[in-house]
């Protein structure tokens, strides 16, 4: 089955779409790469080819794990299936 | 995995370069309009004009120095004519070159006007360049490459396929003695604990995070907002990165699964412990990066671009991979190796690496790749500070 989004980590929140035209209420195929599993899920979004997916219902002020590792925190509720971005992901940094 | 013996050109240090250029190296800004006449004058023969060599002091002025000699010493470089404003801080210069033992050659235009300099120097040009056309390629080994890396307008694609395409490249090469480096100082936030921790030793680590501390210091002084304007850069964002952390643990992809680091290098200081992958202070802008490296003598560099960077460097080779399938359709000319099979499961990562080996090795013996079919020859100095 064709793969549309991509996940580093088993840990991770988020996934990476890798396919253009991912439509809100399309049924995706997910690879885990860590584990060789693959999962489904519905997306909520128009996400466009390379961005994130969240793979869980995330409060706000939680922590986004890719690579299994923290890369930043999120300043809005996100439910599994919606587009994660800068609209409601920020850098812990500078 | 094929052979990994190229032919390359032998210099007179025992280096060993891909590329037969013979340079005309402005010292200062002053003097770039001479030396871009001679290497009109002159065919076969490669300006690099710059905006920098005049009034700078003390390790800003050390680093200009460093890049220039070390941007002539490079073994792609067959010859070099050094053009500066006056002979004293010229002769630093050509006297820097000199000690490889490849021919070089200074001259100044004080005292002489634009006019005659470029005479006399295109006189000299012509002679190194007829040399240096009949220098002939030799069988080297893969021990004696020194191979750089850089990724550039970094997309999510980036961090899943080809900056871990060049990590399974590094992987292969360390254990055959090549020498790596990876950059990218600024680029390493977020990431940087699990990037000390593939320190070859305790001394290393503790060098690098010096080194790291001390970047986050000037970004801190310097910043007027989160950075959100520049890293992630838009064409990042575009691509899908959202923050500088996920930027980094893309990027770090590049040095592998289990490659360590031996030594932290100053920008443009060229490796002194042998074999292995170094880390070397740079920033994170391609040209800035890929000069340095360039100038520490490295002579191919391998480059993953997800939203497509198109950069170059006049001496050293520019590889150009991408992950992203759009990028890979809609500007094909500037990608000389498509892994976007990698996210389709049609390709696996040590496949995607073996390419990245052969399309290196093809480089190295004299393919051009489509940065240098195109002309790009991004030659960026980098100035720390003000000028006196």
């Amino acid at each position: 089955m064709a793969i549309d989004f991509i996940v580093h980590d088993k840990a991770d929140n988020v996934g990476v779409v890798v396919v253009e035209n991912v439509q809100a209420g399309k049924t995706l195929s997910g690879w885990i790469m860590e584990t060789n599993e693959t999962v489904a899920l519905p997306a909520l979004d128009v996400v466009p080819l390379g961005h994130k997916i969240a793979l869980a219902n995330l409060q706000k002020d939680s922590t986004i794990l890719k690579y299994g590792h923290d890369v930043g925190r999120t300043v809005a509720e996100i439910g599994a299936g919606r587009h994660v971005h800068t609209h409601n992901l920020k850098t812990r940094r500078w | 995995m094929r052979s990994l013996d190229f032919y390359g050109y032998r210099r007179e240090n025992n280096r060993v370069g891909i590329r037969n250029h013979v340079v005309v190296l402005p010292l200062d800004d002053l003097s770039n309009a001479a030396a871009e006449a001679v290497a009109n004058n002159i065919k076969g023969t490669l300006a690099l004009p710059h905006a920098y060599g005049r009034l700078q002091f003390g390790e800003d002025l050390e680093l200009h120095f460093r890049t220039l000699i070390g941007t002539g010493s490079n073994p792609n470089v067959a010859a070099c004519i050094v053009i500066g404003i006056e002979p004293s801080w010229t002769g630093r210069v050509t006297d820097g070159i000199a000690s490889t033992g490849k021919p070089v050659a200074g001259f100044s235009i004080e005292g002489n006007g634009d006019i005659s300099t470029i005479a006399a120097a295109s006189h000299k040009a012509r002679e190194f360049v007829q040399w240096a056309s009949e220098k002939q390629r030799a069988l080297c080994h893969v021990q004696e490459l020194f191979v750089s890396t850089k990724c550039g307008e970094s997309d999510t694609t980036s961090g899943l396929a080809s900056c871990p395409t060049v990590g399974n490249l590094i992987d292969k090469i360390d254990p055959l003695r090549a020498t790596t480096c990876f950059g990218e100082t600024s680029e390493l936030t977020g990431a940087e604990a699990v990037c000390a921790s593939r320190a070859a030793s305790k001394e290393v680590a503790e060098e690098f995070w010096q080194i790291f501390n001390q970047y986050q210091d000037v970004i801190n002084r310097y910043k007027t907002n989160d950075l959100s304007e520049s890293q992630p850069t838009k064409g990042n964002i575009a691509g899908g990165l959202t923050t500088i952390e996920e930027k980094a643990f893309g990027n770090l992809q590049k040095i592998g699964k289990k490659t360590k680091f031996i030594d932290v290098l100053k920008p443009a200081e060229a490796p002194t412990k042998g074999a292995g992958l170094y880390f070397m202070d740079t920033s994170s802008a391609a040209a800035e990066c890929v000069t340095l490296q360039a100038a520490a003598g490295f002579v191919v560099h391998l480059f993953p671009t997800g939203q497509g960077n198109i950069i170059g460097n006049p001496i050293e080779p520019v590889i150009k991979l991408t992950a992203n399938p759009k990028t890979a359709r809609t500007m094909p000319e500037h990608i000389d190796l498509d892994v976007s099979g990698i996210l389709k499961r049609e390709m696996t990562l040590d496949e995607a690496g073996d390419k990245l080996i052969d399309i290196m090795i093809r480089t190295c013996n004299g393919r051009l790749t489509c940065a240098e079919a195109l002309g790009h020859r991004e030659f960026v100095m980098t100035k720390l500070y003000q000028s006196a």
